[in-house]
């Protein structure tokens, strides 16, 4: 078990090393000098090459790498070259919508599919499945930002139950807060758990099909109990990696919901610092977006051990 | 073991006719052709000129005229419709395209090496995976500047290492078959068994990938475009349609229904016939419904 | 008073029959052999005990189980009588068990269902039976997992799971078809203790005559989904009236006929010299390798052009990977093999063509032996990649026709797909497939350990003959002693990687000398001694 968790952190760690790499070179190699942007096209070039030693980015490339990965142990991301404010400033005033949305939409999707799935699954070929699956069929097919258009076509402009868009702040309370995020979070959910319920169904369809199935039939317990005690628990393996491929994806929504309701979150700032030329700001986010998603699927294959004795076993 | 990855023994044209007696591969086969056809007559004849802005006919709602109605440049919805399925599909396909050509060999290459170059190849995929397309697309932007081939790199980029996990996957349980014993037996090489025996037997896994990650094109290249990484105005495209349909839908509701029914029931289509591909294809699924 | 009573069980699922007036009895404490080749319909009839048949399955008849007519009974009833009064053990252990319960939880599920005991208490039973099965808690305790156990132990936990509550009937679906011969013995033994000291019924499902011979009291004959002869064991397959029984009888004891003994003059065909295979093992930690496994250990033999020769042993004694290496599938650790006087080590695969046109291999699974994507024609002529000279497609035809008479198939044959043969059929392609470059040996791994009976002595005959016609040598790899004796002059017999004793077939077999060759042929069934045992008994 220790070895396997070692080894699935190690292979985190690695990946996330590769990651940064990958985020920094790229970054890079994008044309125009920070420097000059900053200061605009009439600064002189003495002051330009002032803040080029005042960024550090005088320095050789290795050394710019290291200490702007070495920053991120710190959060120290940096300075936003347009704003002049530390990046980690602007991330922690934005992950405070970005994060809950995120976790409220994985909670909410995971919450409608594992139920439909069981049922469907249990009711295969009957209406109830039919018409669940027939559903999940066109969930799947919605784009987010489009069912969220209709959802503020509905609920805000027709219904006027929520605001269209605007996030109040937290400090504005719980409850406006929460009202803010609801619409983003149902647009997020809805898609994904449509996904989740289908994947749920055929992980519980093929492991009803297996011979230890038969093995508790044959034991005289009734077919409900071994739906409920042995085939979810083998079913939840293939669930979980699609829950962990799933949450790459929310965070990518997440950007673009973001979007259609002007919720001031990470999304919001990314655009916002590609239209400036804010590199360093994106290089921030990006990167930290990326360990989000390594993090999440490390937890992905911890909990596999949790569900699979076969793993906790293995070296 | 062995029933990991059913293998059907029938040739390609009764795979077909059993196709056709699905019915979601019917349903999915009819929606799939009537948006490549839009896409494919646009090419030629559209009911109004999309590049021509018609400022007397902004904001038309749907009449007989314009089935769609019109945007606020007094274009035709429809056509912009027509124009776009060309533009999503254009992508998406070309997206599968450097998936598969770029991760089906690396999966099948993985598979046939095993030891640490299928270690590496694993690692590299889960690199690859841990960038959203959206944020590999927000990447290439930065660099180069918003536009439809960015686009297609950022899907394209993330469907290899789907491919290359879809083709080891299924490699994988072919190569300890006996079969496989057989040809070595007979002097044959990874590579040429690779071609001979390990292709063919996962082409299907691989085709019903391919439909499911040509509707995920579509998806993405309708976000991307519709938050301005994807097509640039003044080409029609189903996002960028969304996009210029929030700030008047208050107005013109219909001119955001449009644009999101094609995304749908394009997206719908596909998944349908990647359904009913799969179900004939897979005779173990086949038997649980 | 029978426990269980079929009269007239009809079973149709879809448009074909399954079952055709089926009747059968158990009496308590009897133990009734239920034979048939596959497709006979023996696991249908007894999923319709246990009503767990698919859902599309319609079923006619009476099943009568202590009184209660099982077909009418509801599924509430039925749960109540599974695992409680009627237990059932199948096929495969090793896909048996579910993978992420305890066996503790999976044998004390039941006894908690079926008595309503509190936890200690289900689980002191299930310690109690798992003990008397043979796994004691000192070394098995409950909180292990299926797949710490081997495939023999995973089968006595499926035991422990089916007669945790003494049922009245037990019903054994090929218990011991998926283990080797030694272990086939002893749960055999174990099944045969339970049914005497519970006087259970046992409905015992076999394919293999000499099994069914050995343990049941009355025995019925299937074929195609009807009974063709059932009375007392050792009387019906002595006096064998029926001409199925005859049939049957005859072909599982078959010898095919081979007067010409190829003598050994020449130089050898195949040397093997300290040949050693190790794999490596699970590490023991992140920095430290543990030890390496040694699969072949120091084997050392030659045969003979135009020779015959058995490898027997257990399963997992390194017998499929010394195959492989001589295949030149797989690299020796360390040793040499040299075939017709060439040394395999360390050649290249353009080297070794030469060696592998001149020997050629024969797999067990008759399924997933040929490229299901392929027809016979490429299939058999896949080995003519071999040769220098690549035959024109005339020519590779006429060859294949060639291989594919003289296994006694027919030249228009070539067009079909593998999927449109038998597993007879299937298993003559395959030789058919290992004889096109005209080899001067070829290697069988279980050639017919898949196959029923009948199908059996077809494939043993043409192996005898080709080897007689021909003079193609053999290296039959078995676990079962009856091909070995079938077919082949010499007999080597192999024990955790190394070669323990060697020599003609018969003096082998008839008078083993090592300990592991001892006790191979005393756990292999053998049809006519358990019936002379039974008719003795019987007086």
């Amino acid at each position: 078990m220790a070895a396997y968790l070692v080894k699935r952190l190690l292979v985190g760690l690695v990946t996330l090393l590769a990651a940064s790499i990958v985020v920094f070179s790229v970054l890079e190699i994008v044309p125009g000098d920070p420097a000059q942007l900053m200061l605009g096209m009439n600064a002189t070039p003495e002051a330009v090459a002032a803040l080029r030693e005042q960024l550090g980015l005088d320095l050789p490339l290795i050394w710019r790498y290291l200490s702007w990965l070495g920053g991120f142990f710190v959060l120290d991301f940096g300075r936003s070259y347009t704003y002049s404010v530390p990046v980690s400033e602007l991330i922690a005033e934005r992950i405070v919508v970005s994060l809950p949305l995120a976790i409220i939409s994985l909670i909410l999707s995971t919450a409608i599919a594992i139920p439909v799935g069981l049922f469907a699954a249990a009711r295969r070929g009957k209406a109830a499945d039919a018409v669940s699956m027939g559903l999940s069929q066109f969930g799947v097919a919605v784009p987010n930002f489009w069912f969220a258009l209709i959802l503020i076509y509905v609920f805000a402009v027709w219904l006027r139950m929520v605001p269209a868009g605007g996030f109040p702040g937290w400090s504005a309370g719980l409850w406006p807060a929460l009202k803010a995020l609801i619409l983003p979070a149902i647009a997020l959910a809805l898609p994904q758990a449509a996904i989740l319920a289908r994947v749920t169904r055929q992980a519980l369809l093929e492991v009803l099909g297996e011979d230890y199935i038969r093995t508790a039939r044959a034991k005289g317990m009734p077919w409900r109990y071994v739906l409920w005690r042995h085939a979810l628990r083998n079913a939840m393996i293939p669930v979980l990696t699609i829950l962990g491929l799933q949450f790459a994806f929310l965070l990518a929504g997440t950007i673009i919901i973001e979007n259609v309701f002007y919720l001031p979150g990470l999304g919001r700032l990314i655009f916002q610092a590609i239209t400036q030329r804010d590199l360093i700001v994106v290089e921030g986010v990006v990167m930290l977006l990326v360990v989000a998603v390594i993090v999440v699927n490390l937890l992905v294959d911890l909990s596999y051990a949790l569900v699979d004795p076969r793993l906790r076993s293995r070296r | 073991m062995s029933d990991q990855l059913s293998i059907t023994q029938d040739s390609f044209g009764s795979i077909l006719a059993r196709a056709f007696r699905s019915r979601s591969f019917v349903i999915g086969f009819i929606l799939t052709a009537i948006v490549a056809l839009m896409a494919g007559i646009s090419f030629f004849w559209t009911p109004y000129d999309v590049t021509k802005l018609i400022v007397s006919d902004r904001m038309q709602p749907p009449s007989a005229a314009h089935w769609f109605g019109t945007d606020h440049f007094g274009r035709d919805n429809f056509s912009m419709i027509m124009v776009g399925a060309r533009n999503s599909i254009a992508v998406a396909l070309v997206a599968v395209g450097i998936g598969m050509g770029l991760g089906v060999p690396l999966g099948c290459w993985a598979a046939a090496c095993g030891g640490w170059i299928d270690e590496t190849l694993m690692r590299f995929n889960d690199l690859v995976f841990a960038f959203p397309a959206l944020l590999s697309a927000v990447m290439i932007t930065a660099i180069f500047g918003p536009g439809a081939i960015n686009a297609i790199i950022a899907i394209g980029i993330f469907n290899i290492p789907v491919f290359a996990r879809v083709a080891r996957g299924g490699a994988l349980s072919i190569w300890p078959r006996e079969f496989i014993l057989a040809a070595r037996a007979s002097g044959k090489g990874p590579m040429l068994i690779t071609i001979e025996h390990v292709l063919p037997n996962i082409a299907n896994l691989l085709l019903v990938q391919g439909t499911i990650q040509f509707a995920l094109g579509i998806l993405a290249e309708a976000g991307l475009s519709y938050v301005g990484l994807g097509a640039q105005p003044p080409m029609p495209s189903w996002g960028r349609m969304l996009f210029d349909a929030q700030t008047r839908m208050v107005v013109a509701p219909y001119l955001a229904l449009f644009p999101g029914f094609a995304i749908v029931l394009t997206v719908l289509g596909l998944n349908l016939l990647g359904d009913g591909l799969s179900d004939t294809l897979d005779p173990k699924l086949r038997r649980q419904r | 008073m029978s426990l269980l009573e079929i009269e007239g069980l009809d079973l149709s699922i879809g448009d074909s029959r399954i079952l055709k007036g089926v009747d059968l009895s158990v009496a308590p404490g009897e133990v009734m052999g239920l034979v048939g080749e596959s497709g006979s319909g023996k696991s249908m009839t007894a999923l319709t005990l246990m009503r767990l048949l698919p859902e599309a399955a319609r079923v006619s008849g009476r099943v009568t189980f202590s009184g209660i007519d099982i077909l009418a009974a509801d599924e509430a009833r039925m749960c109540a009588l599974r695992g409680d009064d009627i237990g059932m053990v199948f096929q495969e252990p090793m896909t048996a068990l579910n993978p992420v319960k305890s066996i503790g939880e999976q044998v004390a599920e039941g006894i908690r269902w079926h008595t309503g005991a509190n936890r200690a208490d289900a689980e002191a039973r299930a310690k109690t039976i798992l003990d008397r099965v043979g796994l004691p808690e000192s070394r098995f305790p409950l909180s292990r997992y299926p797949h710490e156990l081997s495939g023999g132990q995973r089968q006595r936990v499926v035991i422990a799971i089916a007669c945790a509550l003494k049922p009245k009937l037990l019903i054994a679906d090929e218990p011991t078809t998926a283990l080797d011969v030694m272990l086939q013995a002893q749960i055999l033994e174990l099944l045969r203790d339970l049914v005497d000291e519970n006087r259970m019924g046992l409905l015992l499902i076999s394919h293999d005559l000499a099994v069914v011979a050995d343990m049941a009291d009355r025995i019925t004959i299937m074929r195609s989904g009807e009974v063709m002869e059932a009375g007392e064991t050792a009387r019906t397959l002595s006096e064998q009236l029926h001409p199925y029984t005859r049939q049957l009888a005859l072909a599982s004891m078959h010898v095919p006929e081979r007067s010409k003994v190829h003598a050994a003059n020449g130089p050898n065909l195949l040397e093997v010299q300290q040949l050693t295979r190790d794999y490596p093992s699970r590490r023991v930690s992140l920095f430290t390798p543990g030890e390496p496994t040694r699969a072949v250990d120091h084997v050392s033999f030659s045969m003979h052009a135009g020779q015959s020769m058995a490898l027997v042993g257990r399963s997992g004694c390194g017998k499929s990977t010394l195959a492989r290496m001589i295949l030149a599938l797989d690299r020796p650790t360390s040793g040499d093999i040299s075939f017709r006087g060439m040394s395999l080590a360390g050649k290249s695969e353009s080297e070794l063509r030469v060696a592998r046109r001149d020997m050629q291999v024969v797999f067990q699974d008759p399924y997933g032996s040929f490229d299901p994507r392929h027809r016979v024609e490429r299939l058999v002529s896949e080995p003519l990649h071999l040769l220098y000279k690549r035959p024109t497609p005339t020519e590779r035809r006429e060859m294949v026709a060639r291989a594919l008479h003289e296994v006694g198939l027919g030249a228009d044959d070539m067009h079909k797909y593998p999927h449109e043969f038998s597993g007879g059929q299937r298993q003559r392609i395959s030789i058919a497939r290992a004889l096109i470059t005209r080899p001067k040996l070829i290697i069988a791994d279980e050639p017919v350990s898949a196959l029923d009976v009948s199908i059996r002595a077809q494939i043993l005959d043409l192996f005898a003959e080709l080897n007689q016609r021909l003079g193609v040598a053999y290296l039959f790899i078995t676990h079962d002693l009856t091909v070995a004796r079938a077919i082949t002059d010499d007999v080597m017999v192999m024990h955790e990687g190394k070669i323990v004793e060697s020599g003609r077939t018969a003096d082998v077999l008839d008078n083993p000398r090592s300990q592991a060759a001892k006790e191979l042929v005393a756990a292999a069934p053998d049809l006519h001694r358990a019936i002379v045992r039974r008719l003795r008994e019987e007086g």
